[in-house]
């Protein structure tokens, strides 16, 4: 093949443009939409944030302390929302953008115009969502869940659905975005089953999101035309059922808890090898049970639901195919213990978080399986037990994750090495605080406090003090991690190389440091040899 | 061209994009703005509303205006045209899921919620104690609910204006088919008499179903509140009907486009990707017509 001069046609090939207008607004490049995704993403983090500090005030003692009842359910319900849909996703779709392309070897994504649409519905979409915090009425203040009959009460309930569907809208973009840059723009040579595990995982979230993000826009359309056109679907008087949206929404819901843990899979799986100096154990098989994972999320959704009143048979089904998801993410954790088991290793703040990750993920994890059997969640339901396991799940599986990622990637990103030390401050301030700040509220679950309470029983209160404590440290802890991007963005004096990571394999790693604004505008040649998994099927 | 196609191509900067964001905000907010507004109080919202309406579709038209000539120009190489084509096909499988929520809910509502709601199974002491008196039905007879919600109503029959539409979309089918083997074969004219046909065909859909809206509000007393039987027909009829309209704008646009000598045998993707949404505004519907007004 004739690899002829890139038909491009931007203005200038070497550099980025010189309006900020230009460069920022009307983005056609994967770095530069990246970068706006991940410098949203740690905003609303701060945001979403903040709600939690107010949270975690209000619960450091028995009794109503700072804040009106109202006002705490709003903080409850937004804090899942912002994490969630500003926080989580849009780092993970950040992370794909940067990194994908240079992962498998294209120039850009495979539609960047609509790359860049995908982002900037984000920041109009928070506008509204949050706008409703100022109007009279409130925010939505039923859960994030928004469950009928509670969700229909909410004042300015309009403005939350117009929310989500901008965000489904831009979530369904990008999606059909990774999906086509994987498919249709790899190198030459870069076969599917050589790509980076991170990539794979991406393929597979993106058709997670195309497939579910619908049904949420459905399920929340439905409250809307309940609320302001007056349907019944929530409604037993007019023949529908509440739990028909618990269903429609967990059709959805569960498979987007896999979207904000597959990815997260992913980038495991690349800090883990660079740093143990050893490929990754059994990479098909953790292919397959990204895969396995991601057909089991179709089939486990009512779990959610197992103390609303199923019938006997569904609570049966759906708690014996969760279990069933404990198998192929076994497979996973075991595979990353044993990419380590005989590797010579360092202990990098990336590979912190990465080791930090598979232990308290796993832990999530098991409080999850307590929770799949059916008579055991119906004593933990809607306590703080389950409040434990997502945060187990979300704070040391997804946001660890994603800020390993951003200490592994931050030197190929600023073309500067982070501070070493303050990486390790960053992390040991994060691993401990984060524990005190869930642990105990698994005892508080386990005890009976249920959770979305602005006021408990005093038996709880020195469980919540330590939780509280907990939590106002590891989130002043979280500035660290501002001033660690912020210093190697801009201060640092220590260059990168361009391989970065002594361990580190894979195209990503063979162009300059930092980044050229423009790479791979000619298919690179694949060399098995550079690739993480470049012989597999050998 | 041809070394091109061994190339990457990555479009220019666009403010299209921006503009989107922009227009889409403007819309959503001013909907939500006229929604929550309290009853009598004149807010912006439909002002609003208006604005980001017009903007949308003044944004739809540039955008796709600089897409088209783009593409005119020759820039476009295979690559691009299969990453258009992946784009559609996933667009097109995003609102499969997006319909199958509400078959989803109709399908839920009459094999648990209703019957539940009359005693059978599960719901044994909702009915005991709420509503002893409501016998399980599908349609008229209680598709309302055990209040009745709406008053009493009875449905559109199948075999009347619902078995000519769906004859109507069948038709438009093949000959939107017959237009496509027809562009392939290079025939002008011949396209531009079937795909106009399409559109035509289209038109009429939507005429027949604005009357049975009509037809069900003003005679048979089925409207939007007549319990959850309402609520199902209207959304998903509704929704597909606001497909079928923008399938005909499209199918429209395309003829113009046809006019216009934009497509050759080789290079019709837009062509081929309203074809494919129309094709699957068929099949929906004829999900609709079996479980909506048959069964």
């Amino acid at each position: 093949m004739s690899y002829a001069a890139t038909h491009d046609q931007h203005d200038d090939h070497h550099g980025a443009p010189k309006g900020f207008f230009q460069r920022w607004c009307m983005s056609t490049n994967h770095k530069d939409i990246g970068t706006l995704y991940l410098i949203f993403s740690l905003t609303m983090l701060f945001i979403g944030g903040s709600f939690a500090m107010l949270i975690r005030a209000e619960l450091f003692k028995p009794g109503m302390q700072l804040m009106q009842p109202y006002f705490f359910n709003e903080m409850t319900a937004m804090h899942a929302l912002v994490m969630i849909f500003g926080a989580i996703m849009p780092a993970f779709v950040g992370l794909g953008n940067w990194m994908i392309p240079l992962m498998v070897g294209a120039p850009d994504m495979a539609l960047p115009r609509m790359n860049n649409l995908s982002f900037w519905i984000l920041p109009f979409a928070f506008v509204l969502l949050l706008s409703t915090l100022f109007l009279p009425g409130g925010g939505p203040a039923g859960g994030w869940t928004m469950y009928p009959p509670l969700s229909l009460q909410s004042g300015s309930l309009a403005y939350a659905v117009f929310a989500i569907h901008l965000m489904g809208i831009s979530s369904i973009m990008g999606a059909i975005n990774i999906i086509a840059t994987i498919l249709n723009m790899r190198a030459p040579g870069m076969d599917l089953m050589k790509m980076p595990v991170f990539v794979w995982s991406w393929l597979i979230t993106a058709f997670l999101l195309i497939a579910v993000m619908p049904a949420l826009a459905g399920a929340v359309t439905m409250l809307l035309t309940d609320k302001y056109f007056g349907t019944n679907f929530f409604n037993p008087g007019g023949g529908g059922d509440p739990v028909l949206y618990q269903h429609i929404f967990w059709f959805f819901g569960h498979p987007e808890v896999y979207i904000m843990i597959l990815p997260a899979f992913g980038i495991i799986s690349e800090i883990v090898p660079t740093f143990a100096r050893k490929p990754i154990f059994g990479y098909k098989a953790m292919v397959f049970a990204i895969a396995c994972i991601a057909f089991l999320s179709f089939i486990v959704w009512a779990h959610h639901m197992f103390a609303v009143g199923l019938p006997l048979g569904a609570e049966v089904f759906f708690m014996y195919a969760t279990m069933l998801i404990s198998v192929p993410t076994g497979v996973k954790v075991f595979n990353w213990v044993a990419t380590m088991w005989g590797g010579s290793m360092t202990f990098e703040t990336p590979m912190l978080f990465a080791i930090a990750f598979i232990i308290l993920f796993t832990i999530g994890g098991f409080s999850g399986l307590m929770m799949a059997l059916v008579p055991a969640d119906f004593q933990y339901h809607d306590t703080y037990f389950i409040v434990a396991h997502f945060h187990y799940v979300l704070v040391t599986g997804a946001l660890f994750a994603i800020i390993g990622a951003a200490y592994y990637w931050m030197p190929k990103w600023t073309g500067n090495m982070y501070s070493e030390f303050w990486g390790k401050v960053h992390f040991w301030n994060s691993v401990i605080w984060v524990n005190v700040l869930f642990f105990p509220q698994h005892f508080l679950g386990l005890a009976g406090m249920p959770r979305r309470i602005p006021d408990y029983n005093v038996a709880f209160a020195n469980f919540n003090m330590i939780s509280s404590i907990g939590g106002f440290l590891f989130g002043a802890t979280q500035l660290i991690f501002v001033g660690v991007l912020i210093h190697c963005a801009f201060f640092s004096k220590k260059k990168a190389t361009d391989r970065v990571w002594e361990g580190a394999k894979g195209l990503e790693w063979t162009i300059p440091s930092p980044a050229p604004h423009h790479t791979f505008e000619v298919p690179p040649v694949i060399n098995d040899d550079e690739l993480a998994h470049g012989h597999v099927n050998d | 061209m041809g070394q091109q196609h061994d190339a990457y191509f990555v479009p220019t900067k666009s403010y299209w994009p921006f503009v989107a964001a922009v227009v889409m905000f403007t819309t959503v907010f001013g909907a939500a703005h006229w929604l929550n507004a309290d009853p009598g109080e004149s807010g912006f919202g439909k002002s609003v509303l208006t604005i980001g309406v017009i903007g949308v579709l003044a944004m739809f038209f540039g955008w796709f205006r600089s897409v088209i000539n783009e593409s005119l120009a020759g820039s476009y190489n295979h690559q691009v045209d299969t990453s258009f084509r992946m784009g559609m096909m996933w667009f097109i499988f995003s609102e499969v899921m997006f319909f199958g929520a509400f078959f989803g809910a109709l399908f839920y509502v009459r094999m648990f919620s209703v019957p539940w709601l009359g005693g059978h199974g599960h719901g044994v002491l909702t009915h005991e104690f709420l509503w002893s008196d409501y016998t399980a039905a599908w349609g008229a007879n209680g598709g309302n609910g055990p209040e009745q919600a709406g008053g009493a109503f009875r449905t559109v029959p199948a075999w009347g204006l619902p078995l000519l539409n769906t004859l109507i979309l069948l038709t438009s089918s093949v000959t939107v088919t017959i237009a496509h083997h027809a562009l392939r074969a290079g025939h002008r004219g011949k396209i531009l008499l079937f795909l106009g046909l399409t559109v035509l065909l289209g038109a009429t859909f939507l005429y027949f179903q604005a009357h049975e809206y009509i037809e069900a509000y003003e005679e048979l007393n089925l409207t939007l509140h007549s319990g959850v039987y309402g609520s199902t027909f209207f959304l998903l009829t509704g929704f597909h009907g606001l497909h079928v309209t923008l399938g005909t704008i499209m199918l429209a646009v395309i003829w113009l486009r046809v006019l216009k000598g934009h497509f050759n045998k080789e290079h019709h993707f837009g062509f081929e990707a309203v074809a494919w949404y129309w094709h699957f505004v068929d099949v929906v519907w004829l999900g609709l017509f079996m479980f909506v007004y048959i069964l």
